[in-house]
């Protein structure tokens, strides 16, 4: 009876938590939600929800190539710089796993000081390199840096990942009569392949996300990520404070996030949890 | 007892060459494999960070506007005798500090907080994880803009909240501001780093320690603090390292104006406003300095284990 009653008011108290929690850190994204369907009129009520809806920001912002475009960027750029970054990854992150070499711990320590790079450092030379060789305002000028600060991401946790895989099993189907071929293809790839695909989510969301050399590295529509034009967007009108269109198009480019988000939760938390769990 | 060992016959001593010669032929062919497949990743790292690096160290010692390219001139360390001589730099560098020192710290209590509700809440674990991690995954830019409405007057729920303020308008109060937007955007983060390790700790411990009626308190303190040590450094490091270097939530919502610019928007104002590529690449070698002074004291001072460190095992 009283363990009972014990758990009941245990329940109550995490249930508290749980919501405390939630609702705080949803508030923001519910008010840009909000925002966005406020109608320009309507933008210095300040209520939180809003008191007059329109799908005006949204029509707006989704037929001009102002948005579309760094939009189309972002996707672009993202993609490529994170399957290019993953495949390096995996093929350094296999070697540190697996293989036996010396500078292994160099290469740990070099990318993970590369994490840590202040980005402004970076954008400095780069904006007068890319310049030269023609790549500022470009796709590569953009993928090429990205893939280089998500090799470290990428390294990092692919090693802790695949130092995991019971590589004795790749020996194990080979005694079972398996070719090389097979035996990487049945029993080490569909081991391998969680980790690589939440390496390639973790990476896509930096590409995604990142603003500072995506607004050194690029002038125009023609390179420029979302995040980056949203801050230069002077929407529709000049004289209109563009917030229900920035609002907009804030949402918009949260929406895949909040996706990958809802169907890659365990398999984000455990990549991100797994570099730091020495196992 | 005796100590003689028998005779190595050269027999022994053959079959011991022959065995040397054979696995060092396959460390060899090992070592080789090793760094090809790690060369792509090297040449990728170095050519983007290494070479820029060694270049920004060279402009910055040189006078060089991009308004004026024809009056660039090498002029040593003028650059940095006018950085450190400048009221603009300090200021820069005690907000960042204030900032940084401030958001981790605060970090560091919620994400512990939110951490063990994630480890150990009885129900809607999956539920909590998710919502969560919507901050860790949302563009900074278009939360930055989220708060940066919120406290707009007359716009803002915030600002109507505490009687239409207009806290982006004085220094202190935006500071205050851009602190509760990276702590926002960055307890998730510290919170799964620190979930990490929470797993660490043994549960028979803890069960230990309540039987010999040991209470939360104590228990948090005593035994799980100090095993969680380890991840806790290391993610104090990672988050500290990653505070200094605020610039996204900064340039929305202040543009670092009234005096609330971070050393990485005084170097992009010098850089992209001012065309002074000799000045931001002076200040670009300054950050670095700062942060590897930060790693430094993190590891040498606090103990903090390199992560990765046993990785190359």
């Amino acid at each position: 009876m009283a363990a009972t009653a014990a758990t009941a008011r245990q329940r109550s108290g995490w249930t508290i938590a749980n919501i405390v929690a939630i609702v705080l850190a949803l508030i923001p994204v519910v008010w840009i939600l909000s925002l966005s369907f406020k109608t320009p009129a309507s933008i210095t009520d300040p209520t939180f929800f809003p008191t007059h809806w329109t799908w005006g920001n949204y029509s707006g912002i989704l037929t001009t190539s102002t948005f579309i475009r760094p939009l189309l960027n972002s996707i672009g750029i993202g993609l490529i710089a994170t399957l290019i970054a993953v495949v390096l990854a995996s093929m350094a992150a296999y070697a540190v796993a697996r293989l036996n070499f010396p500078g292994k711990q160099v290469l740990i320590g070099v990318s993970l000081l590369i994490a840590m790079f202040p980005p402004i450092a970076l954008a400095t030379p780069l904006f007068n390199i890319e310049r030269a060789l023609g790549l500022f305002n470009t796709w590569p000028g953009l993928i090429i840096p990205y893939v280089a600060t998500g090799l470290p991401l990428g390294i990092y946790t692919l090693s802790a990942f695949f130092r995991e895989i019971p590589w004795e099993l790749e020996k194990a189907a080979k005694v079972d009569g398996a070719t090389p071929a097979q035996a990487f293809l049945r029993v080490i790839a569909p081991l391998a392949a969680p980790g690589m695909v939440t390496t390639a989510i973790l990476v896509f969301l930096f590409c995604w996300n990142e603003f500072l050399l995506a607004i050194t590295l690029t002038a125009t529509t023609a390179a420029r990520t979302a995040p980056a034009a949203m801050a230069f967007f002077t929407g529709n009108s000049q004289f209109a404070v563009p917030t229900g269109s920035i609002s907009a198009a804030a949402v918009v480019i949260t929406i895949p996030i909040i996706i990958f988000v809802l169907f890659f939760q365990r398999r984000i938390v455990a990549g991100l949890t797994a570099g730091a769990v020495k196992g | 007892m005796t100590t003689t060992t028998p005779p190595v016959t050269t027999q022994e001593l053959a079959a011991k060459d022959r065995r040397r010669a054979r696995s060092s032929e396959g460390a060899r062919a090992e070592r080789r494999l090793g760094w090809l497949l790690c060369a792509p990743a090297v040449i990728v790292m170095i050519a983007v960070t290494a070479y820029p690096i060694g270049y920004a160290i060279f402009l910055s010692l040189e006078r060089y506007v991009m308004s004026a390219p024809q009056l660039t001139k090498f002029v040593g360390l003028s650059n940095y005798g006018a950085i450190l001589n400048s009221p603009f730099w300090w200021r820069a560098l005690w907000v960042t500090a204030v900032i940084t020192a401030i958001s981790v710290a605060i970090e560091f209590v919620l994400g512990m907080l939110l951490a063990l509700l994630m480890y150990r809440t009885i129900w809607g674990r999956g539920t909590v994880r998710t919502t969560v991690l919507i901050p860790y995954g949302i563009v900074t830019v278009a939360a930055a803009f989220s708060w940066l409405y919120a406290w707009t007057p007359s716009t803002g729920y915030l600002s109507a909240a505490f009687g239409n303020a207009a806290p982006l308008t004085s220094q202190w109060q935006a500071i205050g501001v851009i602190i509760l937007a990276e702590i926002w955007k960055t307890t998730p983060f510290m919170a799964l780093l620190m979930m990490a390790g929470l797993s660490l700790v043994p549960e028979d411990l803890l069960k230990a320690a309540k039987v010999d009626g040991a209470t939360a308190w104590q228990r948090f303190v005593r035994v799980m603090l100090p095993l969680m040590k380890p991840a806790i450094l290391v993610a104090l490091l990672f988050r500290t390292l990653d505070a200094f270097r605020i610039f996204d939530n900064i340039f929305i919502l202040t543009s670092g104006n009234n005096g609330t610019g971070s050393v990485s928007i005084l170097t992009y104002d010098n850089l992209f406003t001012a065309l002074n590529l000799g000045l931001g690449s002076a200040l670009s070698v300054l950050i670095l300095i700062c942060v590897a002074i930060i790693a430094v004291v993190f590891i040498k001072g606090f103990g903090t284990a390199a992560p990765g460190t046993d990785l190359g095992r």
